[in-house]
C-alpha cells in the first residue's frame, strides 16, 4: 500500500503540520516528517479534517438507478470530502429487511469511494403500520444502528413509542422525519405570507414542531435515543433546546440548504427549490445557524436527494421534493457558519464527522486526526472558490439549487483508509 | 409587458391602458361584422390543462375577433393525457410558431414556468393557474365595475366574499383593485382566508353583515363542493346563512351598488337565485366584457410585438384605432 506524506496541513485549522499515512493509519503527526518512497502531498494552506460522515443520504439504489447508484453517490460523497455516508431506506424495494440492507452495504464496499452504512426502515414498506425486522437488520453484516422512515413520518404515536423502545436492545436510534401528515396533505412550500401570495399549499412549521415535541416527550418517557432529521424552523430549535435542558437524549441535524436558502426562492416557481421540509424564512435560517453554533443542533446532514431532470423540469406541484447536497455541503457550512464567525473548524469537524459517526455508532469514522487513528481525512482549501456548475458532479443527477452561485472553499483531497479517493480535486 | 402572469405585475398605467383599450374594442362586439384584422397571420394557442369552457371560449372569441389563427389544445384528447410533459407540449407549440400561449393549468405557477423557461418564445397569458391568479378575470371585473361606478375605481369600496384561500380570482382582484385605488375588503370564515393575508393590501372581515353598507360592489366567490368535506365550514346551510348573499342582505346595499360573480354560480349556496337575476346583478355583463378585455390583452401583448414582424402587423396596428374611431 502506498505511503502518503501530507506536508503542512492545518489540522482543524490549527498550526500546519505533517501527516504520515501508512497502511490505512495515520502513522505519525508532526513537523518535518520524512519517509522514503512516500508520495508527498503539498497541503500548504489546506485544512485537514477527519473524513466527513453524512447521517442522511439518498443513494436511490435499488430501484432508481437512473437518479443515483451507490457507486455514483459514493463518488459524489468523496468529492464532497465524505468518507462515510448513511444511505436512507426509501429505496425500491424499501430497505426494511436484512437482505436489502446487506445489498446496499455490499455495493458500498465494492465501490471503495466511501463507506456506506445503510439505514433501516422503521416500518415495513415505510407504510407506518408495523415494525420492520429491526433486530435482523441490526444483526446483519450491515450492522444497522440508524432506523428511519425518512420521506415519511412515523406519525402513529404507539408505533413510534415501540420503535424507540425496541432499538434500545441493540443501541439503535430512530431518526424521525418530523412531519405531521394530516397538516401537510398536498403541501408544497413553507406556509406563510408567500404561500398565500403564490397560491401554493402551505407546509406549516407547526407540522414539524408538533411531531418533535411529541417525540422528545416519548423519548424521555421510555428512556430512548431520538434523532431529529433535517430540523428547519425556529420553533423546532427551541423545542430541542428545551429537551436537551431536561436531559432528554435527543440529537438533531440541519441540512446545508436550510442554513443558506429561504422560501423567497420559490417565487421563481422553479422546482429546483422544492424540498421537504421546505425552505423556510430568513428568521428560521438565522435560528438554525444559531442552533448549530450553540450545539442545540448537533450535526449537519446533507439530505442529498438526487432526482432525474424530468422530475424537476415541470410544474412546481408535479415536481419531486429534494436537492443534491454531498458535493457542496462543506462549502456551504464554511460560507454560512465559519466565514460568518459563528463557529470554527474544530466545531465543523464535530458537526460533520465526529458526532454523526457517534450518533450512527460507526466506530471507525469521526476519529481524531492523530497518530494511530484510521486515515480517513479530507484536505480542504478555504481560500478557493468556485461557481457551481450543475454538470460538474459525480452524481447521476443535476438537481443542485446552487447553480451559478459562487461558493467558498474546495475539497482538494479525500483519503479513505489511507487511500486517496480524491486528489487535486479529481476522483482517483 | 411581455407576458400577463399576475395582476400584481401591472402598473396603474398599464392596467388603465388595458381597460381603456377594452373600452374601444367593446364597440366591435356591437357591430354586425365583429372582426378586426389586427392579428391576422398570428397564431394564438389556447393551452387548457384544466376544463374551463367559459374561459376558453372567451379567449377564443377574443382572438378570432382580432383575426388571429386559434389553436385549441386541451389536456383531454391530447398527448397530455398520455403523460406528455408541460415542457414537451411547450416545445411542440413553439415548433408550430405560436405567437402567444393562453394557458390554464391546475398547478399554481405553471404559466410563470412556461414564460421563464426557454421552452417557448411567445407571449404567455395566464388564464387561471391553480389557486394562484386569474388576471384577465380581475381585469374584466375591474372593467365592469368601472363602467357602473363612474369610470374610476379610486376610493371605491369593493367587498369580495367567500373562499379566498383557494380563489385565484380573489388574489388577482385584490392586487388589481388595489393598484386602481379601490379599497378592498375580503370577507370569509377564518378557515378560508390564507395565512399571511394581513400582508395583502386589503382589509379582512369575518362578518358579511358588517361589510355590506359601505360597499359599492359586492363580488361573490364560488364555493367548491369539495370544501364541504374538509372541515372548512360545518355545512352548506351554515355557510349560506353566514356568507351567502340573499335578498335581505342585498336590500341593505347602497342604491348604486352592484353584485358580481365570476361564475359558474352555485345558486342557493353563495348567492340566491333572486339576487343572481336582479337588476343590480352584472354577472351576464361580466361575460360580455370578458371578451373585450381579453381582446385588449391579446392586442397589447401580441399586436405590439416588434420581433418577427409579419407582413401586415404595422398596418393592422393602425387599423384598430381608425376602425374604432369609425365605430364611435
Amino acid at each position: 500500500m502506498t505511503t502518503y506524506l501530507i506536508r503542512g496541513a492545518a489540522v482543524l485549522g490549527g498550526d500546519p503540520t505533517d501527516l504520515l499515512i501508512e497502511d490505512g493509519v495515520v502513522r505519525s503527526v508532526g513537523r518535518g516528517l520524512t519517509a522514503d518512497g512516500a508520495t508527498v502531498v503539498d497541503a500548504d494552506g489546506l485544512i485537514a479534517l477527519p473524513g466527513l460522515v453524512d447521517l442522511h443520504t439518498h443513494l436511490r439504489e435499488p430501484g432508481r438507478e437512473d437518479a443515483e447508484t451507490v457507486h455514483t453517490g459514493a463518488q459524489a460523497a468523496a468529492r464532497g470530502g465524505y468518507t462515510c455516508v448513511h444511505a436512507m431506506a426509501n429505496t425500491d424495494p424499501v430497505a426494511d429487511t436484512a437482505g436489502v440492507v446487506e445489498q446496499v452495504w455490499r455495493l458500498g464496499r465494492e465501490s471503495r469511494y466511501c463507506d456506506v452504512q445503510p439505514v433501516g426502515a422503521v416500518t415495513v414498506g415505510l407504510a407506518g403500520e408495523r415494525l420492520a425486522e429491526l433486530g435482523a437488520m441490526a444483526d446483519s453484516a450491515a450492522a444497522v444502528r440508524v432506523f428511519s422512515d425518512d420521506g415519511k413520518c412515523v406519525s402513529d404515536a404507539v408505533l413510534m413509542r415501540r420503535a424507540l423502545e425496541y432499538v434500545k436492545a441493540f443501541d439503535g436510534v430512530i431518526a424521525q422525519h418530523a412531519q405531521e401528515p394530516r397538516l401537510t396533505e398536498g403541501a408544497q412550500m413553507n406556509e406563510g405570507v408567500l404561500s398565500g401570495e403564490l397560491g401554493l399549499q402551505g407546509w406549516p412549521a407547526v407540522a414539524e414542531e408538533a411531531i418533535i415535541a411529541r417525540d422528545v416527550l416519548l423519548a424521555e418517557h421510555v428512556g430512548s435515543r431520538l434523532h431529529v432529521c433535517h430540523l428547519s424552523t425556529r420553533g423546532s430549535v427551541e423545542i430541542v433546546r428545551w429537551a436537551k435542558s431536561r436531559g432528554i437524549d435527543v440529537t438533531a441535524e440541519v441540512t446545508p440548504h436550510h442554513l443558506l436558502l429561504t422560501d423567497e426562492l420559490v417565487r421563481s416557481y422553479d422546482p429546483i427549490y422544492k424540498v421537504n421540509p421546505p425552505l423556510r424564512t430568513a428568521d428560521d435560517v438565522q435560528a438554525v445557524r444559531e442552533g448549530l453554533a450553540d450545539g442545540t443542533i448537533d450535526i449537519v446532514a446533507t439530505d442529498h436527494a438526487p432526482h432525474p431532470m424530468e422530475d424537476k423540469e415541470c410544474e412546481w406541484s408535479a415536481a419531486a421534493f429534494g436537492m443534491l447536497g454531498l458535493e457542496t455541503a462543506l462549502n456551504i457550512v464554511q460560507q454560512t457558519m465559519v466565514d460568518t464567525g459563528l463557529i470554527g473548524w474544530p466545531r465543523v469537524a464535530e458537526a460533520m464527522s465526529t458526532i454523526p459517526a457517534r450518533i450512527g455508532r460507526v466506530s471507525t469514522h469521526g476519529r481524531p486526526v492523530a497518530e494511530g487513528e484510521p486515515a480517513h481525512l479530507v484536505l480542504y482549501d478555504p481560500a478557493a472558490s468556485r461557481v457551481v456548475e450543475p454538470a460538474d458532479t459525480a452524481s447521476l443527477s443535476r438537481n443542485t439549487p446552487y447553480a451559478g452561485r459562487e461558493l467558498p472553499g474546495r475539497v482538494v483531497a479525500t483519503f479513505l483508509d489511507g487511500r486517496p479517493t480524491v486528489l487535486e480535486g479529481e476522483l482517483q | 409587458m411581455k407576458h400577463l402572469l399576475s395582476a400584481g405585475d401591472l402598473s396603474r398605467d398599464e392596467a388603465v391602458r388595458i381597460l381603456d383599450t377594452a373600452e374601444e374594442l367593446l364597440g366591435v362586439a356591437r357591430r354586425p361584422i365583429k372582426k378586426l384584422p389586427t392579428l391576422r397571420g398570428r397564431t394564438i394557442v389556447n393551452l387548457f390543462f384544466e376544463d374551463s369552457t367559459r374561459t376558453r371560449i372567451s379567449f377564443e372569441a377574443a382572438a378570432k375577433r382580432l383575426s388571429a389563427d386559434v389553436i385549441n389544445f386541451s389536456a383531454k384528447g391530447s398527448s397530455v393525457s398520455k403523460g406528455e410533459s408541460l415542457k414537451d407540449t411547450a416545445l411542440t407549440l413553439q415548433a408550430m410558431g405560436a405567437d402567444a400561449v393562453v394557458i390554464r393549468h391546475s398547478a399554481s405557477g405553471a404559466p410563470h414556468r412556461l414564460a421563464h423557461s426557454q421552452w417557448t418564445r411567445g407571449a404567455v397569458v395566464n388564464a387561471g393557474d391553480g389557486t394562484h391568479e386569474h388576471p384577465t378575470q380581475a381585469l374584466l371585473d375591474a372593467f365592469t365595475a368601472r363602467k357602473h361606478l363612474g369610470g374610476d375605481l379610486a376610493g371605491r369600496n369593493i367587498t369580495i366574499v367567500g373562499d379566498v384561500l383557494h380563489s385565484r380570482v380573489a388574489r388577482s382582484n385584490a392586487l388589481l383593485l388595489n393598484t386602481l385605488g379601490a379599497n378592498v375588503t375580503l370577507v370569509a370564515p377564518p378557515t378560508l382566508l390564507p395565512v399571511g393575508v394581513d400582508a395583502w393590501p386589503v382589509q379582512t372581515s369575518y362578518d358579511l353583515d358588517a361589510s355590506l353598507e359601505k360597499a359599492d360592489a359586492v363580488m361573490m366567490l364560488r364555493v367548491q363542493a369539495e370544501r364541504m368535506n374538509a372541515a372548512y365550514f360545518p355545512s352548506a346551510r351554515e355557510y349560506s346563512r353566514r356568507y351567502g348573499l340573499d335578498v335581505a342582505r342585498m336590500n341593505r346595499l347602497q342604491d348604486h351598488a352592484i353584485v358580481m360573480h365570476p361564475g359558474p354560480m352555485n345558486r342557493g349556496m353563495e348567492i340566491s337565485a333572486d339576487v343572481a337575476d336582479c337588476e343590480r346583478s352584472v354577472i351576464v355583463e361580466q361575460v360580455t366584457n370578458g371578451v373585450a378585455v381579453r381582446m385588449a390583452v391579446l392586442y397589447l401583448l401580441v399586436g405590439g410585438q416588434t420581433d418577427d414582424t409579419g407582413p401586415d402587423t404595422s398596418g393592422s396596428t393602425e387599423n384598430i384605432h381608425s376602425d374604432n374611431e369609425g365605430a364611435r
